[in-house]
């Protein structure tokens, strides 16, 4: 029952990556965009691209927490007295980037735009980083079981965490840059195509870089995890390997659809990675997912919120986004 | 709407943070029963969320039946939201459903008796009906301000009509729930009830003090006191005779503080008289209806009618603060108190200043942001908050009049 529970955490967190890590990734390019004249064709595709709307993936996070406390109490009680620093800035950072970008889109003179955009491109960039330090954290054994509190600073500042974080942040950038790239050929801006085509390229590539640097990271500072990801996981590791390699050529062939698809693939099987090489902890070396569970009644209660979660509200999504899509729910402000 | 979308949604979030980063040790020892209810409160806020969003954004370009039909989920899910968030509370104070070992860990969970624990069903209805109270009087007291400035037109008029018809049926039945839940509370959480009915000792025929307050020493000054009535209220079987236990049976350190009594008194006194001053606002509104056929539409009326709703919220906080003060020391009733709860984090009260801060300025920001975008939309079209791509039609729906100095912010 509790394995049945941890997989659904799980699936949680990646839908989250993929779902909500799009939306942070396009605040990266926001950031990178240049000044106000330069970054104004490609702020265009990203405003287009994500409506205030999107601040709705955050319910895959509200639920992550939610699965956590209600079925690993003790687990979610050293978690958050350990990571009490990065928990609090991305939650600061979610407040700030999601109403900056709402602020945005609303407010006509140049000086204010730039303001709001600049908070929302680079909390779109620190959120993502403290959430990878977070499973930086977790996956190198820095939070203590018990209910805890672990180092406030080195849990979260070391060799793993700052992986975590970057790997994070490049991930995101490179699956907005690669949905973008769709998004501006709707939009018929063949500019803009090339130019986010180039950007997801280029983030491919780092992510590559970081993946094969964090090899060796893992091995020095995170053994369990690593001994996992060379092991039982190796499989998901290969997969996001080709899914990612097979988006880019896949994107070089303008066949859009597919690459977004892998795209979504390399993310999703790193992260599910993640999990399966730290099987069969849930914070690793300390506390079991069996020995984190709370009662079978509540596991119980969570499996049944689950099946209604499925059941209503991931039809509800489907309407939303199949209506987005068809741009039903067209947007206020400065159009 | 886009914009308040997104900074509720955004705060919203934060509160699961919150949980974790303020409530540590609560959520890492009854995480398991008290999560429960907020898994299916999850469940209903999400849909909820979903539908709004579809509701909002799809007003001018779904058809209106479809639209319409967007729209039915969410006072469905808005009424089980609210009993799942309330139930949770209500928790807090029966806490029923769990089995604990001798070390006081929780070993088994019956989650049906969690989130159906003794006082969940009175506390779920008190605060659903608040909620209508709260929803039918503000927006009534939004157009009973905009007639006072002349507006008397079919759309004002309707609009007041239906919206005053919710909290006027509301607050009768609110006021008898509220009896029932303040017995409740008499026979189960009786230190919470002596704050409430200011008994420092156990006797018969209590006085119900009207405002007034506990000195240090144990007595009681100032206030109105009517005799015997908190007696007869407690039980009216029993009369004036019934008895009501006092402060002194529960250890001082097992009780709310002199100050917090005195803070649960007012609020209750607050709570129980602005509720009544809404109970005969909505007889005079009835009265007319009887005896004139027509909603009153006296000055007087409508000027009293614009302030019901900010009254009503206040009825409504002043009774949250009853609930949870009154519950002091304990955040789990008689399980674990709040200081043993609470993290020992030194940064939380930095990140407390910050809270405060950001949210205040993401309020000045919000407003100022849809004050600009509504003048803009009134320079551009003229239309105000009647623009609606369909609704009631009537006599004077021709006569839209361009909003020049509305009361839409």
């Amino acid at each position: 029952m509790s394995t049945t529970i941890a997989v659904i955490l799980f699936v949680a967190v990646t839908a989250y990556a993929v779902f909500g890590g799009a939306d942070f990734g396009a605040g990266f390019w926001d950031l990178l965009a240049g000044g106000a004249e330069r970054g104004n064709a490609p702020r265009e595709v990203i405003d287009r691209s994500i409506g205030p709307v999107w601040e709705a993936n955050h319910v895959w996070l509200i639920f992550i927490f939610v699965v956590l406390w209600t079925g690993f109490p003790e687990a979610y009680a050293s978690i958050t007295l350990t990571l009490f620093v990065p928990l609090s800035i991305a939650a600061f950072g979610i407040v700030l980037r999601g109403a900056s970008f709402a602020f945005r889109k609303t407010v006509y003179r140049t000086g204010v735009r730039r303001d709001f955009g600049a908070v929302f491109a680079i909390s779109s960039v620190i959120v993502p980083y403290c959430m990878g330090a977070v499973a930086g954290a977790i996956a190198s054994g820095q939070v203590p079981a018990g209910g805890k509190a672990g180092d406030p600073w080195s849990s979260w500042v070391n060799p793993t965490s700052v992986l975590g974080g970057v790997l994070a942040v490049v991930a995101v950038a490179y699956l907005a840059a690669v949905y973008l790239v769709w998004d501006a050929r709707r939009l018929g801006d063949p500019g803009m195509e090339r130019y986010f085509r180039l950007r997801a390229i280029g983030a491919a590539v780092v992510a590559g870089v970081t993946a094969l640097v964090g090899i060796f990271v893992l091995d020095a500072d995170a053994s369990y995890v690593f001994d996992g990801l060379t092991s039982r996981a190796l499989p998901l590791v290969v997969a996001s390997a080709l899914c990612g390699t097979a988006s880019l050529v896949l994107l070089l062939r303008d066949a859009h659809i597919g690459a977004r698809i892998l795209a979504m693939g390399a993310v999703a099987s790193v992260v599910v990675g993640w999990g399966v090489a730290q099987w069969d902890y849930m914070l690793p070396t300390s506390l079991t997912v069996a020995d984190a569970a709370a009662p079978t009644g509540t596991l119980q209660a969570i499996l049944a919120a689950t099946i209604l979660f499925v059941l209503v509200v991931v039809p509800g999504f489907a309407i939303l986004y199949t209506l987005d899509q068809k741009s039903l729910l067209p947007d206020e402000g400065v159009d | 709407m886009a914009v308040t979308f997104a900074v509720g949604a955004v705060t919203g979030t934060v509160l699961t943070f919150e949980f974790g980063l303020l409530w540590p040790r609560f959520m890492g020892h009854w995480g398991e029963a008290f999560g429960v209810p907020f898994a299916f409160e999850g469940i209903f806020f999400f849909t909820e969320a979903i539908f709004i969003s579809i509701y909002i954004y799809g007003w001018r370009r779904l058809r209106p039946w479809a639209h319409f039909w967007t729209g039915v989920p969410l006072p469905v899910v808005g009424v089980l939201g609210a009993a799942s968030v309330v139930a949770a509370n209500a928790w807090m104070n029966s806490p029923q459903g769990v089995t604990l070992n001798s070390a006081g860990e929780v070993v088994d969970v019956d989650p049906l008796r969690v989130i159906f624990n003794d006082a969940m069903p009175l506390m779920a209805a008190h605060m659903i009906i608040a909620a209508y109270v709260v929803g039918g009087f503000l927006v009534a007291s939004i157009y009973a301000f905009a007639m006072l400035r002349g507006r008397r037109d079919h759309y004002h008029r309707i609009g007041f009509i239906i919206a005053f018809s919710v909290g006027a049926v509301a607050i009768p039945i609110q006021m008898g729930v509220g009896d029932s839940l303040a017995r409740w509370v008499y026979n189960n959480q009786p230190e919470k009830f002596a704050a409430i009915e200011l008994v420092p000792e156990t006797e018969s025929d209590v006085p119900e003090t009207l405002l007034g307050h506990l000195n240090s020493d144990g007595t009681v000054s100032g206030g109105i006191p009517i005799p015997g009535l908190a007696s007869w209220l407690s039980d009216p079987s029993t009369g004036k005779d019934t008895v009501v236990q006092g402060l002194d049976t529960v250890p001082e350190s097992d009780r709310p503080t002199i100050r917090e009594v005195n803070v649960v008194h007012l609020c209750w006194d607050i709570m129980v008289g602005f509720g009544t001053l809404l109970f005969l606002l909505a007889l005079w509104y009835w009265a007319c209806w009887v005896f004139r056929r027509d909603m009153p539409k006296s000055r007087w009326f409508l000027r009293i009618a614009s302030l019901a709703g900010i009254v009503a919220i206040i009825t409504m906080e002043a009774g949250w603060v009853v609930s949870e003060v009154g519950r002091q020391p304990w955040i789990v009733y008689n399980k674990m108190k709040v200081e043993d709860a609470a993290t020992a984090n030194t940064g939380v009260w930095i990140t407390f200043i910050l809270v405060i801060l950001l949210y205040l300025g993401l309020a000045v920001t919000t407003v100022l942001v849809l004050r600009n975008m509504s003048r803009r939309y009134r320079l551009q079209d003229g239309s105000g908050d009647d623009d609606v791509p369909y609704g009631p039609s009537g006599p004077n729906q021709a006569a839209r009049e361009p909003v020049g100095d509305g009361v839409t912010v």
